[in-house]
Parts: C-alpha cells; sequence; structure tokens
C-alpha cells in the first residue's frame, strides 16, 4: 500500500503531461472558436470529476444519517435497491422514455441510475464506521476544489467566446455557482463549528446539497441557456480526436483527484488521531491534578 | 491572438489552484505531525 502511492503519482503525472501535449498539441483546433476551445480539456473534465465527487459525499452522507439505527440502514439499503431496479427498467418503458431529453440515451440513464446502489453498497463495505464521515469531508473538499476551477475556466472561455464573462441568470452558470456555495458553507460549518451534532448537521445539508447536481447537469436540457450542449449523450457533437482528448484528460483528472482526496483522506485520519491524542492528555492532566488535591483535602480535615 | 491568452489563463489558473490546494495539504501534515511527535514527547 505504501507503494502504490508513489507509483500512481508517477503514472499521473506522466499521465497528465501526456494530457497537456494531446489537448495543446494533437487535437485540432475548433473551426468556429479557435484555440480557446482547447479550454474544455480542463474545464469539462474538472466538472466532471467535481459532481463524482459531490455524489461519493451524497452517498458517503446518506449511510452515515441511517447508520445509527438498525431499522433506518435496512431501510435504505432497500431503497438503494428499488432505485437501482427501477433505473435499471424504468428508463427503457415508453412512457419514461418520452420524457428523457432528446439525444440522451436511456441506456446512459438506466447506467447512471444503477451506479447509485453500487456506490451505496461499495463506500458501506469499504469505509465502515467514522470513515464514512472521513470520506464525506474528503469527497467535499476535493469537490469544492475541482467546481472553483470550473467557475474560473468557465467565465475565461466564455469571455472570448460569448462576448460576456458571466451570463447572469443562465440556470446552468447560476445552478454551478449555488452548488459551489453549498459546498463551500459545508466546509465552513465543518471547520468552525464544535457542537457534538456538526458530523450530522453537515451530512444533512450535503444530502440536500447534492439535490442541486442533478439540477446542474440537466439544466441544459430542461432549460434555455447560454451554456453549449453536452458534447457526449446530448445534443452536442465532436470530432472524435477531441473526444479521445477530452476522455484521456478526463482520466488524468480522475487518477489526480483519487490520489489527492488519498492524501486528503489520511490528513483527516491524522488530524483526528491528534486531537484523540489531545484529549487524552488533558484527561489524564485532569486525573493528576485530581489526584494531587487529595492528600491536601485529607489532610486538612 | 488575443483568445489564446484566455486559453494560457484558464490553464495556469487551474495548476495554480490545485498546487495552491496540495501545498495546503502538505502544511496541514507536516503541523500535525509536529504535534504528535510534541505529544509524544509529554508522556
Amino acid at each position: 500500500m505504501k507503494r502504490l502511492f508513489p507509483i500512481l503519482s508517477i503514472v499521473t503525472v506522466v499521465m497528465l503531461g501526456y494530457a497537456l501535449y494531446l489537448a495543446l498539441v494533437v487535437a485540432p483546433a475548433d473551426a468556429l472558436q479557435g484555440e480557446v476551445y482547447r479550454i474544455i480539456y480542463y474545464h469539462v473534465p474538472s466538472a466532471w470529476t467535481a459532481f463524482l465527487l459531490f455524489f461519493i459525499n451524497f452517498v458517503a452522507s446518506i449511510r452515515y444519517l441511517t447508520r445509527s439505527k438498525a431499522s433506518t440502514e435496512n431501510a435504505a439499503k432497500w431503497v438503494a435497491i428499488g432505485i437501482g431496479v427501477v433505473g435499471l427498467v424504468a428508463p427503457f418503458l415508453p412512457p419514461v422514455r418520452r420524457l428523457i431529453p432528446p439525444g440522451m440515451e436511456p441506456s446512459a440513464v438506466a447506467t447512471t441510475i444503477v451506479l447509485i446502489p453500487a456506490l451505496y453498497f461499495l463506500v458501506g463495505k469499504l469505509f465502515p464506521g467514522d470513515r464514512l464521515d472521513v470520506l464525506a469531508v474528503t469527497s467535499a473538499e476535493v469537490g469544492v476544489v475541482f467546481c472553483t476551477i470550473v467557475l474560473i475556466t468557465g467565465p475565461l472561455w466564455a469571455r472570448p467566446v460569448w462576448g460576456i464573462w458571466w451570463a447572469p441568470g443562465d440556470i446552468r452558470l447560476t445552478s454551478t455557482l449555488v452548488l459551489w456555495l453549498i459546498y463551500v458553507s459545508y466546509l465552513v460549518l465543518r471547520r468552525f463549528s464544535n457542537s457534538a451534532q456538526t458530523q450530522m448537521l453537515a451530512a444533512a445539508l450535503a444530502v440536500f446539497g447534492a439535490l442541486d447536481v442533478p439540477l446542474v447537469y440537466l439544466s441544459i436540457w430542461f432549460f434555455r441557456t447560454q451554456h453549449p450542449q453536452p458534447v457526449i449523450g446530448g445534443g452536442g457533437s465532436m470530432d472524435p480526436r477531441m473526444l479521445h482528448v477530452l476522455l484521456f484528460s478526463w482520466l488524468a483528472f480522475l487518477l489526480f483527484g483519487f490520489l489527492v482526496c488519498w492524501s486528503r483522506f489520511r490528513l483527516e485520519l491524522l488530524k483526528r488521531e491528534v486531537e484523540q491524542a489531545h484529549a487524552m492528555e488533558s484527561l489524564a492532566g485532569a486525573e493528576d491534578s485530581e489526584r494531587a488535591s487529595l492528600p491536601l483535602s485529607r489532610s486538612s480535615r | 491572438m488575443n483568445a489564446v491568452k484566455f486559453l494560457f489563463a484558464a490553464y495556469v489558473a487551474t495548476w495554480a489552484i490545485h498546487l495552491f490546494y496540495i501545498g495546503t495539504l502538505v502544511r496541514r501534515f507536516s503541523r500535525l505531525r509536529q504535534q504528535l511527535r510534541e505529544l509524544g514527547k509529554g508522556k
């Protein structure tokens, strides 16, 4: 395990370097937007990684909230199984199929929905007990970093293409900003609240925050927006050479995000270890002073 | 071309944010390890 981290780090650096080469040299320039279109190779993978991390945060928070009672945990397990079964069948039924936005494949919808119970059980197996909370804070913090990049590279792309930095009132842009604000408030709550209920409150906030993720993702289908159509599974289209670069870039950023999460996870464990050691020390200190005060009180009698 | 400046700015901003965040992680790690060492000495 100790060797895996440096090996993966080297692989990630090589992949990120190659992704940069592909993005700047190999991928063709866009016919309409020219060179600035290459921002897509950083903007879109960052957005996908942020969404995935917020989704992991959502699953970890749900598991954390439901683990206090065996009956609630059991009910949540069956709800997850139910979502998986319905998600596997429903997108192919004609009445539901009509509701799916044009350009979006029912199989893509089914796969996405089936991922919910799959991740639910995987997270529960790999992160037992308090590690669920550690996973939640880790994924939220790294997700905010990736979402910040989305919010910075987006306007840098919009300015030369749309002529404006930000389209006020645009649902895609606004919902992404709201998503970022929700998770920043989640981190602020965790950082500054000392209440015993902080972890529970943060988990509840994360569940509501995650509801914004589908809104961000689906907003370009259901609302009129300045933001272009998605390049995969939607109304947009892309040169296969560009698509290859985009997917490779995402893979590189995904691996990078995984390593950052790994480090952040270890940091959180170390932080809790230090807090526990501090608590033990102050407890020992209190016991020592109590013992020291006992002979005095006896002799005074 | 002016648009290339925006491309350059986006790539630089991405790595600046990632490196800044990694820097904060390294700083937090070393601070916690220091605290843990001090706690160990105190025992």
